[in-house]
């Protein structure tokens, strides 16, 4: 059993099948999401696939800043994943609704609506760290995989900001890690 | 000992156990073929197997009634029927028993074609319909050349029993209709110039749409399956006769290879086709050159 769990666990961080959804974002963001999937990043390494049906899918990423036409749309699809699964936050929209706080045809932020598991800030963010975002999602679908009882949700992971001259996935900086607090609040 | 030897090709070789790794190995080979060439490094090797084990681990969305039922149902009959027609393959040499028949194995290799249009519609969602009703128009559409093309080969060496036919020495005629299965796999296997009934951008993920966890699994795996039954029915036809049972097998999963490969190929450089013309591509295109196959197979037997 034991054995079986730490089989399962390994498979799940090791194939985190997407579902992207938009929620009035400006496009920006699902091109990037699209784009780590291109030749250039490759995301399938990771085992990840973009999932037409949300049934399939482990990981949900949701962009833009939720418009109140998206919120029954967006619970419907969360509804519709079956668990174990994640969501991802991408771009600074659904974190904080970004440059349109404050405006009346919204109703974001995301995490008002539905349990968030990673935000990866950035407007919109660079494809490394949407992946990276994909693998901190995956090892928290893992680790829920390890637990009987599917605890309630411990306190969102925020990912680094990825700038563009650091070519991967780190975090570069102070500057970085002041920006990345300010997203978080 | 007959009864022995059946057990260990349905369980062993070419059965469930070679057949499920197997299953999964050209799932792997064909996502990394398009990869490469694509120009990306595509997934690791256990891919496949990780996919499952995952699938496995998740929940289900609640089924009631005799529809949930048909839903559950489904993909099993699909996997065993696939994994049926890959145990009946003649691989290595007949030592008595039963010997295979050509019309069972056409009739397992489309079982699991069936079981998705029953499922796509039986599932309730719209994209899921859609999916089963191209689903059936490809099948009408490919199976016509499919079967003229056996049916062909069957004439032309006066047998329907598959070991007779693996080992009975090729004739020109064969080869026409091994090209001729070989142009109905794409459309089989649902692959990229005939890949209608998943067509992920226009209808989602078609008559899988509302699958789940282990059913999803299931469907999978049987996909897979389908990829070792189809292929290594055009191996068993194209294989050159060796006495040895070990040159036998290894020959055999080497010709499999190289024919997924070619699928592969096929799929990442072409693009999806409408379904007016993919019907049109089988029925005036194909159709012609299958039914001069038979004919010609019918002539030089009628002569002979």
């Amino acid at each position: 059993m034991n054995l079986w769990n730490k089989l399962m666990c390994y498979s799940r961080r090791h194939s985190p099948w997407l579902f992207h959804m938009n929620g009035g974002s400006c496009n920006g963001c699902d091109i990037e999401l699209i784009a780590s999937l291109t030749p250039r990043y490759d995301a399938e390494q990771l085992g990840v696939r973009l999932e037409g049906s949300p049934r399939h899918a482990d990981i949900l990423c949701i962009t833009g800043p939720i418009t109140t036409n998206a919120v029954g749309a967006i619970k419907t699809v969360y509804d519709q994943v079956c668990g174990p699964k994640a969501v991802i936050a991408i771009g600074s929209c659904p974190a904080t609704t970004n440059v349109f706080i404050d405006s009346r045809t919204l109703a974001g932020p995301l995490d008002k609506h539905i349990p968030v598991d990673v935000f990866v800030p950035g407007c919109p963010p660079r494809p490394d760290a949407i992946i990276l975002g994909v693998a901190k999602a995956a090892e928290i679908l893992a680790e829920r995989a390890g637990k009987k009882q599917p605890s309630a949700l411990s306190s969102p992971v925020v990912m680094p900001l990825v700038g563009p001259g650091c070519g991967g996935a780190c975090a570069c900086g102070s500057a970085t890690e002041a920006k990345t607090e300010e997203v978080a609040q | 000992m007959n009864l022995i030897t059946a057990l260990a090709r349905l369980l062993i070789f070419p059965g469930l156990l070679f057949a499920v790794p197997a299953a999964w190995f050209f799932l792997w080979v064909e996502r990394k073929a398009v990869a490469r060439m694509q120009g990306r490094i595509g997934p690791p090797f256990m891919q496949p197997f990780f996919d499952f084990i995952k699938l496995l681990g998740k929940s289900t969305p609640p089924r009631v009634g005799i529809g949930g039922l048909l839903m559950r149902a489904w993909p099993f009959i699909a996997v065993s029927a696939a994994a049926g027609a890959v145990g009946l393959l003649p691989v290595l040499p007949a030592s008595g028993g039963f010997e295979g028949d050509l019309i069972l194995l056409l009739a397992l290799l489309e079982l699991p074609s069936i079981c998705i249009i029953a499922a796509g519609f039986s599932s309730g969602s719209i994209f899921g319909e859609i999916g089963s009703a191209r689903e059936a128009v490809l099948s009408v559409s490919y199976n016509i050349v499919f079967l003229l093309a056996i049916v062909s080969i069957a004439a032309s060496q006066h047998t329907f029993s598959l070991s007779a036919l693996a080992h009975q020495s090729a004739s020109p005629l064969r080869w026409l209709g091994v090209v001729a299965i070989l142009v109905c796999l794409p459309a089989k296997l649902h692959l990229n110039p005939f890949s209608l009934p998943n067509a992920e951008q226009e209808i989602y993920s078609g008559p899988m749409t509302e699958y789940a966890g282990p059913e999803l699994a299931m469907w999978e795996l049987s996909h897979g399956l389908e990829w070792v039954a189809a292929t290594g029915l055009v191996a068993t036809l194209a294989a050159p006769m060796v006495a040895t049972w070990w040159a036998a097998a290894l020959i055999f999963v080497a010709l499999c290879f190289a024919i997924v490969l070619l699928l592969s190929a096929v799929a990442a450089a072409t693009a999806r086709l409408q379904i007016d013309t993919t019907v049109r591509f089988y029925w005036q295109c194909t159709l012609i050159f299958a039914v001069l196959a038979v004919a010609s197979a019918l002539f030089m037997r009628f002569r002979a």
